[in-house]
């Protein structure tokens, strides 16, 4: 498969998965992606977070994003003034609430429904903890691209190392519901009776965590028993999904040296499972004139010429030399100090792997985006003809 | 009120927004302690290996590794930590026997919640109880998974009601939740998302865990260089009349130190409006420490001494 740019990706998948470090935009980035593709290529897109940080309300001025699917008001493109060709909706992954409806929906009857919502296991597991994340995150983005509702889902992934056990959460759950320390761990509920391996495990287990508690397990793994089934085939659906032609994946970093790192472990991840990196979207550029010879040597040259470019300023702007001189040696420092920072990242950016994928680079802006207008301006950078 | 001097507790929670540079404030921070004469174990949570290349060491394992006399470093493994406590707690042997307790560590830390996280906080706490250090400085996870963290002895008390892991949990909370003993160190820089996530953390520090916050370190603050009139005489200078002469005057190139010293004001400028905006919203209870933006060439040793050198002036 030859490259294919950010636009020609936004025009032809179905499902568009951002990963990446935190802090460098990332979540702005997705949502500016589905915005760009929502205002210029048309389609109904939708944006999902799967973030427990919680920010792409933020990011799209939309406040009560929830579990539901919201739809962004055509208007706000209006004020933004872009006509916009599709519609754009975005919902956020609300993970309690997800698993409840999950298992409203599959549990074979009221009865074991409302045994498994009342476990204490499952109360704790489904509020807290991270790994419940990942699997309802796959579960969620199957139901919706199952619904048929949406050309585009453009999904963002939390800003951690585990963003991609999101993508390991169908093969792992496969895996567990047809282990032997899952039979082990239910048979007591079923026959009352521990084989001799299971009765070891038993006992450490016992001993450590408390009988209440692996009492607890063997319910909540005993009533979900029904559903095994289901979660199998959803979850090898889903890792269909994202290992075709319909998914891509696109990582997006900023050129500073510890997020560049982190994009590299995702890059390489992403190898290692098989999946095509499509896109690499860097942003915060600085402007690559600070790398420039001729602003180095227009620099030393204002340090030579220092009393006669004071003098000469103080006429211009009606200042005191003073202030002139200080001006002066202002420019010279905020130059030597950001190309610092330009040439560094600019060494970071020229080694990282970027192999096949389309390459874009977002200038720094001046402020932070919080309205669509400006995951608009973002937008047009990433789908920008070069 | 203002809390227990950040110095002077025993387990410091490093914490902040990915990409403000908690890491290289807790490698700061755990250098400074250890020069002030404390014999100190810096905690790396997700052993990515970035802490130990903030002091210029191969990536260290379970096992602690000394970087100066005073100054240990060990990344967090949960299996390890569960083996070490089977071993020193429940007497249970392991050696020979890593197949079945890989297996059974593997559902445990999958399918039983909190897990993970009370071993992780275990040992460290451990570290602190037994007093093998005189402080433990974590490098911990970001805003979003703190909390689970903090509070994983509660969780784990709720749901296992008997037994030895329970008991445990008991001394955890309460070490925890000394506030002379720990505190959270809370990393944000003076950028929007970093503050907004750095606010709802304290909150859901205060909500969901008895937690102390022991102050707020923002880093990456930007030199102040221009007053009101030098700013306006730059300002002046992008103007349409001045055009001429910066083009004749200004040496050939200039304009790229025209443009840096603009971009610099403009972040500048942003991020100190910010920075009132936190100040207002946090109060008076928590200290608020400043630490500079380093234009270093690259990361490592050199830029980790000179955050602590820095950290030594704000907290001294």
């Amino acid at each position: 498969m030859g490259t294919l740019d950010l636009a020609t990706l936004l025009e032809t998948k179905e499902i568009i998965i951002t990963c990446g470090p935190g802090g460098v935009g990332k979540t702005t980035t997705a949502a500016a992606a589905a915005a760009i593709a929502a205002a210029r290529q048309g389609g109904r897109v939708l944006v999902l977070t799967v973030d427990p940080a919680r920010r792409l309300a933020d990011a799209l001025g939309v406040a009560g994003i929830g579990n539901d699917v919201v739809s962004v008001d055509p208007v706000l493109f209006s004020q933004a003034g872009v006509e916009p060709r599709g519609s754009l909706s975005a919902a956020m992954l609300d993970t309690k609430k997800s698993w409840d409806e999950l298992i409203t929906r599959h549990a074979p009857n009221e009865a074991t429904k409302n045994r498994i919502l009342t476990n204490p296991l499952y109360t704790s597991l489904t509020t807290r903890f991270v790994q419940s994340h990942d699997y309802i995150a796959m579960e969620r983005l199957y139901e919706l691209h199952g619904t048929g509702e949406w050309d585009l889902i453009v999904v963002d992934t939390p800003p951690t190392r585990n963003a991609l056990d999101f993508l390991d959460a169908p093969a792992r759950m496969a895996d567990f519901f047809s282990s032997r320390l899952l039979r082990w761990l239910t048979m007591p509920a079923r026959s009352g009776l521990l084989g001799l391996a299971s009765r070891g495990f038993a006992q450490v287990a016992d001993r450590i965590l408390g009988r209440q508690f692996l009492a607890d397990i063997t319910e909540f793994f005993g009533s979900l028993e029904s559903m095994y089934e289901g979660f199998v085939e959803r979850s090898q659906a889903v890792s269909r999904l994202l290992g075709d032609e319909r998914t891509a994946f696109m990582v997006v970093s900023s050129s500073e040296l510890v997020p560049l790192r982190e994009a590299t472990f995702f890059v390489d991840q992403l190898q290692q499972r098989n999946f095509t990196l499509a896109a690499v979207v860097l942003n915060r550029v600085l402007p690559s004139s600070l790398a420039d010879s001729a602003a180095a040597d227009a620099a030393s040259a204002i340090t030579a010429e220092r009393d006669a470019l004071a003098e000469a300023l103080s006429k211009e702007c009606d200042v005191d030399q003073a202030v002139a001189y200080r001006v002066l040696d202002a420019m010279v420092e905020s130059y030597s100090d950001l190309s610092v920072i330009a040439h560094r990242e600019a060494l970071a950016r020229a080694n990282f792997p970027i192999g096949t994928a389309s390459l874009v680079e977002v200038p720094l802006f001046d402020e932070d985006i919080h309205d669509l207008a400006g995951l608009l301006r973002l937008g047009e950078y990433l789908i920008a003809k070069r | 009120m203002i809390g227990p001097v950040l110095s002077d507790r025993r387990l410091l929670f490093v914490t902040g927004k990915g990409g403000v540079g908690k890491t290289t404030v807790a490698a700061g921070l755990a250098l400074m302690l250890a020069e002030e004469g404390k014999r100190v174990l810096a905690v790396e949570i997700d052993a990515k290996g970035d802490l130990s290349a903030s002091y210029e060491i191969p990536p260290v394992g379970f096992e602690p590794v000394k970087v100066t006399p005073q100054l240990c470093v060990m990344a967090m493994d949960t299996e390890a930590s569960l083996r070490e406590y089977l071993r020193l707690n429940l007497k249970i042997p392991v050696v020979g026997r890593i197949g079945p307790l890989a297996s059974a560590f593997d559902f445990v830390a999958t399918a039983a919640p909190g897990v993970k996280e009370i071993l992780t906080v275990g040992k460290i706490c451990w570290e602190v109880r037994e007093r093998n250090y005189d402080v433990v400085v974590v490098d911990a996870p970001a805003t979003g998974h703190i909390v689970a963290q903090l509070a994983a002895p509660e969780s784990i008390a709720e749901l296992v009601r008997v037994g030895p892991i329970r008991n445990q949990s008991k001394w955890m909370s309460e070490l925890l939740n000394d506030p002379a003993t720990t505190g959270v160190v809370i990393t944000t820089t003076a950028e929007e998302m970093p503050i907004t996530e750095s606010l709802e953390l304290m909150t859901r520090l205060d909500r969901e865990t008895s937690v102390d916050l022991a102050g707020i370190v923002v880093n990456r603050v930007l030199p102040e260089r221009f007053g009101p009139r030098e700013a306006s005489a730059f300002r002046a200078l992008s103007d349409a009349d001045h055009l001429e002469w910066v083009a004749s005057q200004l040496p050939q190139g200039a304009s790229a130190v025209v443009e840096a010293t603009r971009l610099a004001t403009q972040l500048r400028r942003n991020r100190s409006g910010r920075l009132d905006v936190l100040r207002e919203r946090v109060g008076a209870t928590t200290p608020l420490y400043y630490l500079p933006e380093l234009f270093t060439r690259a990361e490592g040793l050199r830029m980790t001494r000179q955050v602590a050198t820095h950290l030594a002036e704000e907290l001294g």
